[in-house]
């Protein structure tokens, strides 16, 4: 056995840990239990809100730009408001000056593209098959900026010009047609064109594959009977969650009706949010049960250990240093729990990662373990072994040695 | 000769404040003079004990005055009196008092690892050396727990003499041993005491190895009443 070679409060405190084996196992299985929840929890809803948003976000603009609604304003008897504002149907109009829009999104800080699109409803016709469809005028190289077309491209490449479209998979199945194949396209306004399909995505929601025909600007304008005018402007920020500010700045700069995709997903965002909440409630309540935890058995041990701490005492050890013992147990139990429990985490991500799987067969989230995650945690079990130690540590330096000694 | 222990007027009472106030040593005056070997008689409940733990400086006299190797330790801090009582005293508690979760080298070498931090290599082969002249030689490994009453005795001896102290204090250190056992430990302390130098103040219920001591004080309810 060779001397001992860790300084005398890691030396003694080891050892403490070590002869109340049974108490030691208990308490680590506690904070490994307690932080492999954490992190695994953690993990788990940050990659599956991750994956949500992704979701979400895949097939839609962060920020988009319509015309303001129009309304009836009218003369009012009430003496106490001068006008009455009455809504009436909306009509597919332009952008007023859409060219000065799209400068103004592209000057924004934070604006990562801008795509001016012309949309509008329409029916695609092919024998005796009629489809209600979305016309989406868009310039391509700017467009998939905004939706990551190209991934979602299943035959074809996103591009358009001339009469050529581009449908989605669903469609091509309803209307029986693929690539190569032609289709009639009638706008609500009677206007119509014979449409080359030159290729099928699949943006991984069936309503929009059976929705979304896309065709070059000019051609979706001359159909909708927009001459020259875009019916939105879409736009990409570069942190998602600044959509919102971008979309307030923008509304005042321009004067049109500006929505972010937090608007218009609120209860989605909320969801969320409550998510995030209830998570953080789990961690402080598995955090407080492990303080607990680690805390009472220290206070065990204290009761157990009176005698060693007499003798300690007695043979020159301060009140403070017989403190840092404690102390060091409960940092101890906390940082090897914390490893082990991060340890565990990972174990569980790869088995669930394995088990739960998207309707195609992909994981539901990736197994891999967030290294902040798990730096974060380690860190809030040692400090949390550390505080909940105090109280068993104080209890123990405050001991007279000489009751310690008798007892 | 200069004293290692020197006390005057010294008193001690429980429970000040309280309805069961009792004032258990009523003003000793008593010098240790370096080197010595002293029996500390007298029947229990005289303060024996207590008179040992002040000395010791685990507790506090209530007043009077209490030097230890020459420094008056009253009004000194906690702190100054963990460090004046880890350089210059010794201790041999009745139960040997082990750190069961330590071998007996370890036990040996605590008050070196105390005053160090660390266990250095001449305090190990300083342990090596004692545990060997108290009779242990392969036994230097064993946990505490593993030894017999005698052997821990032992080692609470080996310990107590780690770090040369100038005082050593024992309580009944041969209270639960057996005759012949009892007589070679009070042969190991008397030899150490010989060999180093270092003073000793033994309390013992036993007359025969207080005979053996170089003087004995004789404690009766809280007053010296007998010392040569």
């Amino acid at each position: 056995m060779a001397r001992p070679k860790l300084p005398f409060e890691f030396l003694v405190a080891l050892r403490f840990l070590r002869e109340g084996r049974m108490q030691t196992a208990l308490i680590l299985l506690g904070v490994t239990g307690g932080v492999a929840v954490i992190v695994f929890l953690s993990q788990l809803i940050s990659q599956l809100q991750a994956t949500i948003i992704d979701r979400v976000l895949g097939s839609q603009a962060h920020v988009v730009m319509r015309p303001l609604e129009e309304v009836n304003l009218r003369a009012s008897t009430d003496p106490a408001s001068s006008v009455l504002i009455e809504p009436r149907a909306q009509r597919l109009r332009s952008i007023d000056q859409w060219e000065a829009m799209v400068k103004l999104a592209e000057a924004q800080p934070r604006v990562v593209a801008v795509s001016p699109v012309v949309s509008g409803p329409a029916f695609a016709l092919r024998g005796r098959a009629s489809k209600s469809v979305a016309l989406v005028g868009v310039e391509p190289d700017r467009y998939r900026r905004i939706v990551k077309m190209d991934t979602y491209m299943t035959r074809g490449a996103f591009q358009v010009d001339g009469t050529n479209a581009i449908i989605g998979i669903e469609l091509a199945k309803d209307l029986g047609v693929t690539v190569g194949d032609k289709m009639f396209l009638r706008a609500a306004g009677g206007r119509d064109e014979l449409l080359q399909i030159t290729g099928l995505f699949d943006i991984g929601n069936k309503d929009l594959n059976r929705r979304w025909v896309f065709t070059t600007m000019k051609l979706a304008q001359s159909l909708l009977d927009l001459p020259g005018g875009v019916s939105n402007i879409d736009i990409t920020v570069a942190d998602i969650f600044d959509a919102q500010e971008v979309s307030e700045r923008l509304q005042a700069g321009s004067g049109l009706t500006v929505e972010s995709w937090m608007t218009t997903n609120s209860q989605l965002l909320a969801a969320l949010r409550n998510q995030t909440v209830s998570n953080n409630l789990i961690r402080g309540f598995v955090i407080v049960i492990v303080a607990l935890g680690i805390s009472s058995v220290l206070v065990v041990s204290v009761v157990q250990k009176q005698k060693e701490i007499g003798i300690l005492r007695a043979m020159g050890t301060s009140s403070n240093r017989v403190m840092g013992i404690f102390l060091l147990q409960g940092g101890l139990v906390g940082f090897v729990g914390a490893l082990s429990g991060v340890a565990l985490a990972w174990g569980l991500l790869q088995f669930f990662s394995s088990v739960y799987r998207t309707g195609d067969g992909a994981p539901l989230f990736q197994p891999q373990l967030d290294t902040g995650i798990a730096l974060s945690a380690a860190l809030i079990a040692l400090v949390v072994g550390v505080l909940a130690a105090l109280i068993p540590a104080r209890r123990a330096a405050k001991m007279d040695p000489v009751q310690a000694i008798r007892a | 000769m200069n004293a290692i222990v020197s006390l005057r007027g010294l008193r001690k009472s429980y429970g000040i404040g309280t309805p069961v106030e009792t004032e258990v040593l009523h003003g000793l005056d008593f010098e240790l003079a370096e080197g010595e070997f002293c029996a500390l008689i007298g029947p229990s409940g005289s303060g024996k004990s207590t008179l040992l733990n002040l000395i010791g400086l685990l507790e506090r006299p209530t007043s009077g005055e209490l030097a230890i190797a020459g420094t008056e330790t009253r009004g000194l801090s906690e702190q100054a009196l963990t460090v004046l009582r880890g350089r210059h005293i010794g201790f041999v508690f009745q139960f040997h008092h082990l750190l069961p979760a330590f071998s007996a080298l370890e036990n040996v070498m605590m008050p070196s690892i105390i005053e160090h931090g660390v266990a250095t290599a001449q305090a190990e082969a300083v342990a090596f050396d004692l545990l060997d002249r108290v009779g242990l030689k392969g036994h230097e490994h064993k946990k505490a727990n593993q030894m017999s009453g005698g052997q821990q005795q032992r080692v609470a001896i080996a310990r107590a003499l780690s770090l040369s102290p100038r005082l050593i204090l024992a309580d009944e250190p041969t209270g639960n041993l057996d005759t012949h056992t009892a007589d070679d430990i009070f042969a190991l302390l008397r030899e150490f005491n010989r060999e180093r130098g270092s003073a000793c103040l033994i309390v013992t219920h036993d007359p025969r190895l207080a005979a053996r001591c170089d003087r004995r004080i004789e404690l009766v309810d809280g007053r010296i009443a007998r010392g040569d």
